[in-house]
């Protein structure tokens, strides 16, 4: 199939890619820019595996045209994030190493998914209420660890982000 | 000192053992930097695809492949099941890989895959199984394998003796593994005599000889790699026909590499399978509740191979049985090993009918339970003690009322089922059958015994000492007796020099560290819409016992991951099948539901641990707890709504239907 050249915004750098058109932006992700942390899991929008955030809305890139969201003839395109991006300078970001304290991963293939869908969450919502929490992380699935461990890794990362900005101004 | 036996420390010395630790590969999982096989794109891979057979039971008369081998970007091309192969190109399940592709791209493989033409001659096929098979045909037709007929002590007598008899029907259906990450495989060939296979899979140590057999190569030609896997769940044990294909494909093509992942559809209809099972039962006890007799006409499929009898009663010595079982063969794709093969069915259909038997008796099913808690001989005890804890996470005394004594809309009711382990598993080196933590503790602590006593011995001079006269503690190697004559780990092994101590810990092996059969209680409080017949989980309660816990945080996410699990099987998990067509209709995510955040309620684990556990040593916890999710839900909603709906999952169809049929019964009364 004839490629094409396009251009991504992926996690604050632009980036070029000669793709298929039709070619989803999950795969482009995958095979094109090595981001493989976006992972593929039901083929049709059903488990949030894929989750990325686009302009800081979380969307499945598994059911999304790579090049609808590419840079336009006036230099403008959506910001997309993916897991790889949510480490900041280097450093795990609160959410993920809550995640990891918690016990909020264990095949841990669903986890990078989640962990889009919560950065969005608070982002939106700093303080979520458990029915806050629920209904953001509605849309993912996961087989094997479960939920519980969730709404503590969340609750913790608020915490350690509060302790953080509360240091800083110190 | 130094030990010279094999032996858990006790709770007053352990520093690790029983800590809550985090994953080791927590961070690594929650950043996204953990490859997966899905993962891989290796350079100038080609990805793989195939014709699957549209039918549930058929013969391939012939392939034409010439077409999709002219294709530009087609690279190899390779028939797994042929005219010839098995039973004369006989195919016995819809899915089954016919001819696969490798191509520069997915679109390439999936266009090959259309050119290629398979003639087929299409069979009788039978997919349903939640019918009972009729005994006197069954004797007869070769789809029935009459497997057991049992009896145990004097039914007749015991039944004429009972005061209160219960007669019932229950069941599960068959469900599939529905792994995130789907099976499949990247093969490439450094050189021509030599293998390299990423895999998802269970078992890296097993699957290089599976490999090596199918395809006639040296075993230790095979290099098999995988640093993460996407969920198995019993499914990802043995080798499967795309990744023989995998290895062909890349062969035929030169070496390079060839990935075959498997579409999600794919997964649902052949990679996954838990048999069924169902049965009517018949039980009878006297009016002050003992339990007297136990009736059974199970049956169960789960594809080519009919499974084989279900253990039931499951747990409880019931000292009168008559029970027979018949295995039908069905053409689905095969049953896999599913977390604790047969348990859950087996528990979901024994305590629905022993619960039915005690709402007839007027009992509280924790009291019927307590009653007969001889009967759950040799783990009467535990089973007695988690009761108890249960109770107390739950409030179930304080909130239990008899069975439909309740509102009509949005009725809370608990339920309680028992569950048991006897996993008589060998420990292999394969992470399934729950043998994990029992291997993988067992032998490194064996081994890390093993090397503290050699790095004693390599160091004692230095000290002074004997051997015997030191222990390790704190980071240093000391006297036992005067502890300011020590040397750091640091110290002591760098007085090894240059010769490194390698120690290997085998299983199994001398020293009681593990240990197997365990018991745990769950519980369900659950609300029921009887306008909609939609189940809501309000709160499950888990008391689970596993020997010596390692490391609770996981041990409880084990536990966690199961209960959800069973609320994803007790609610919405069904292979639903269409009968004139044979193939798998709810074959995505979508119609194949699983349990998610909203669904699943507070659920809260408590492991019994301390004396009378601990010394038993470890058991895995990987199965257990996923065997009375189904039996506690079930009863859960028998006793909202006053009936017992049948079979799993308990979707808001069948709970309706429930409802109906009993107010239908509850007229003519």
């Amino acid at each position: 199939m004839k490629k094409e050249l396009i251009e991504l915004r992926v996690n604050g750098r632009s980036r070029e890619v000669a793709i298929e058109p039709a070619k989803l932006l999950l795969d482009t992700l995958r095979e094109d820019l090595q981001l493989t942390g976006s992972k593929r899991g039901c083929d049709d929008s059903s488990c949030g595996a894929c989750t990325v955030l686009v302009d800081g809305t979380p969307m499945l890139s598994c059911t999304m045209i790579a090049a609808s969201i590419s840079v336009d003839d006036e230099g403008h395109a959506p910001e997309i994030t993916t897991i790889e991006g949510v480490a900041e300078h280097g450093a795990m970001a609160a959410i993920q190493k809550a995640y990891g304290d918690w016990g909020g991963a264990q095949c841990g293939y669903c986890t990078p998914g989640f962990i889009m869908t919560v950065k969005a969450l608070l982002e939106r919502n700093p303080e979520p209420s458990d029915e806050d929490i629920r209904h953001a992380l509605s849309g993912n699935l996961c087989r094997c660890t479960g939920y519980t461990q969730m709404y503590q890794a969340i609750k913790a990362a608020i915490r350690a982000e509060q302790q953080g900005i509360a240091a800083a101004r110190r | 000192m130094a030990e010279n036996t094999y032996q858990w420390p006790d709770a007053s010395k352990r520093k690790l053992i029983g800590k809550r630790m985090n994953r080791v590969d927590g961070p690594v999982k929650a950043s996204g930097r953990a490859k997966y096989t899905y993962d891989l794109v290796r350079p100038n891979m080609l990805y793989g695809d195939s014709v699957k057979c549209p039918y549930a039971h058929a013969r391939v008369k012939s392939i034409d492949t010439s077409a999709a081998e002219k294709m530009p970007g087609v690279k190899a091309v390779h028939v797994i099941h042929g005219p010839d192969d098995g039973a004369k190109g006989e195919v016995f399940w819809a899915g089954t890989d016919i001819v696969a592709v490798a191509a520069v791209d997915e679109p390439t493989a999936r266009d090959a895959v259309r050119a290629i033409k398979v003639e087929y001659e299409q069979l009788p096929h039978l997919v349903l199984n939640d019918k009972e098979p009729n005994l006197a045909e069954a004797e007869k037709s070769e789809l029935y394998k009459v497997a057991s007929k049992e009896t145990v002590g004097d039914p007749n007598s015991a039944f004429q003796q009972s005061e209160v008899t219960h007669e019932g029907y229950y069941g599960s259906p068959v469900i599939t593994h529905c792994c995130l990450e789907t099976h499949g495989s990247v093969a490439e060939w450094p050189d021509k005599d030599h293998l390299f296979l990423h895999i998802s899979t269970q078992n890296v140590p097993g699957i290089g000889e599976q490999v090596a057999k199918a395809i006639d190569m040296p075993a230790s030609n095979v290099h098999v790699h995988q640093d993460h896997v996407g969920g198995g769940f019993g499914s990802k044990l043995g080798l499967d026909p795309w990744g023989v294909a995998a290895a062909q494909l890349s062969k035929k093509a030169g070496g390079v590499p060839v990935k075959m992942m498997l579409n999600r559809a794919t997964e649902l209809e052949t990679a996954g399978c838990r048999p069924s099972a169902y049965a009517r039962v018949k039980v009878g006890a006297k009016k002050d509740g003992t339990l007297l007799a136990w009736e059974s006409y199970a049956w169960g499929s789960g594809g080519p191979g009919a499974p084989g009898s279900l253990a039931i009663p499951y747990v409880w010595k019931v000292p009168n049985q008559q029970k027979q079982y018949v295995g039908v063969v069905n053409h689905i794709g095969p049953s896999r090993a599913w977390r604790a093969p047969n348990h859950p069915q087996m528990c979901v259909i024994t305590m629905g009918a022993l619960d039915d038997l005690a709402a007839k008796l007027g009992m509280d099913t924790f009291d019927f339970v307590k009653k007969n808690i001889d009967l759950l001989d040799p783990r009467s005890k535990i089973y007695s003690e988690e009761l108890d804890v249960a109770n107390d996470l739950m409030q179930w005394k304080a909130r239990w009322h008899p069975r439909g004594d309740s509102d009509t809309l949005g009725i809370p009711m608990e339920a309680i089922s028992l569950q048991i382990g006897d996993n008589q598993y060998p420990p292999d080196s394969a992470s399934g059958g729950s043998s994990t933590i029992g291997g993988v503790s067992s032998a490194t602590f064996r081994a890390a015994t093993d090397a503290k006593r050699q790095l004693i011995a390599k160091v004692a001079p230095a000290l002074n000492a004997q051997p015997a006269d030191l222990e390790v503690a704190d980071g240093r190697v000391r006297v036992a007796s005067d502890a300011s004559r020590s040397l750091s780990w640091k110290e002591a092994c760098s007085k090894l020099g240059a010769q490194t101590l390698t120690v290997r810990g085998t299983n199994p092996g001398e020293g009681d560290l593990t240990n197997s059969g365990v018991g745990g209680v769950q519980m369900a409080d659950v609300s029921v819409d009887t306008e909609t017949g939609i189940v809501k989980i309000n709160k499950m309660v888990a008391v689970q016992d596993c020997g010596l816990v390692i490391s609770p945080k996981q041990a409880e996410s084990q536990v966690l991951g199961a209960m959800i699990m069973g609320v994803s099987y007790a609610l919405y998990e069904e292979k639903v099948m269409d009968q004139t067509t044979g193939t798998m209709l709810n074959t995505n995510m979508d119609n194949y539901r699983l349990a998610g955040i909203g669904d699943v309620g507070e659920l809260v684990v408590r492991l019994m641990t301390g004396p009378g556990y601990d010394e038993r040593g470890v058991i895995g916890i990987g199965e257990p707890p996923t065997v009375s999710p189904g039996a506690a839900i079930s009863n859960a909603v028998a006793n909202a709504i006053g009936v017992r709906v049948p079979f799993l999952p308990l979707t808001p169809d069948r709970v309706l239907e429930a409802l109906e049929k009993a107010q239908g019964e509850g007229g003519r009364a």
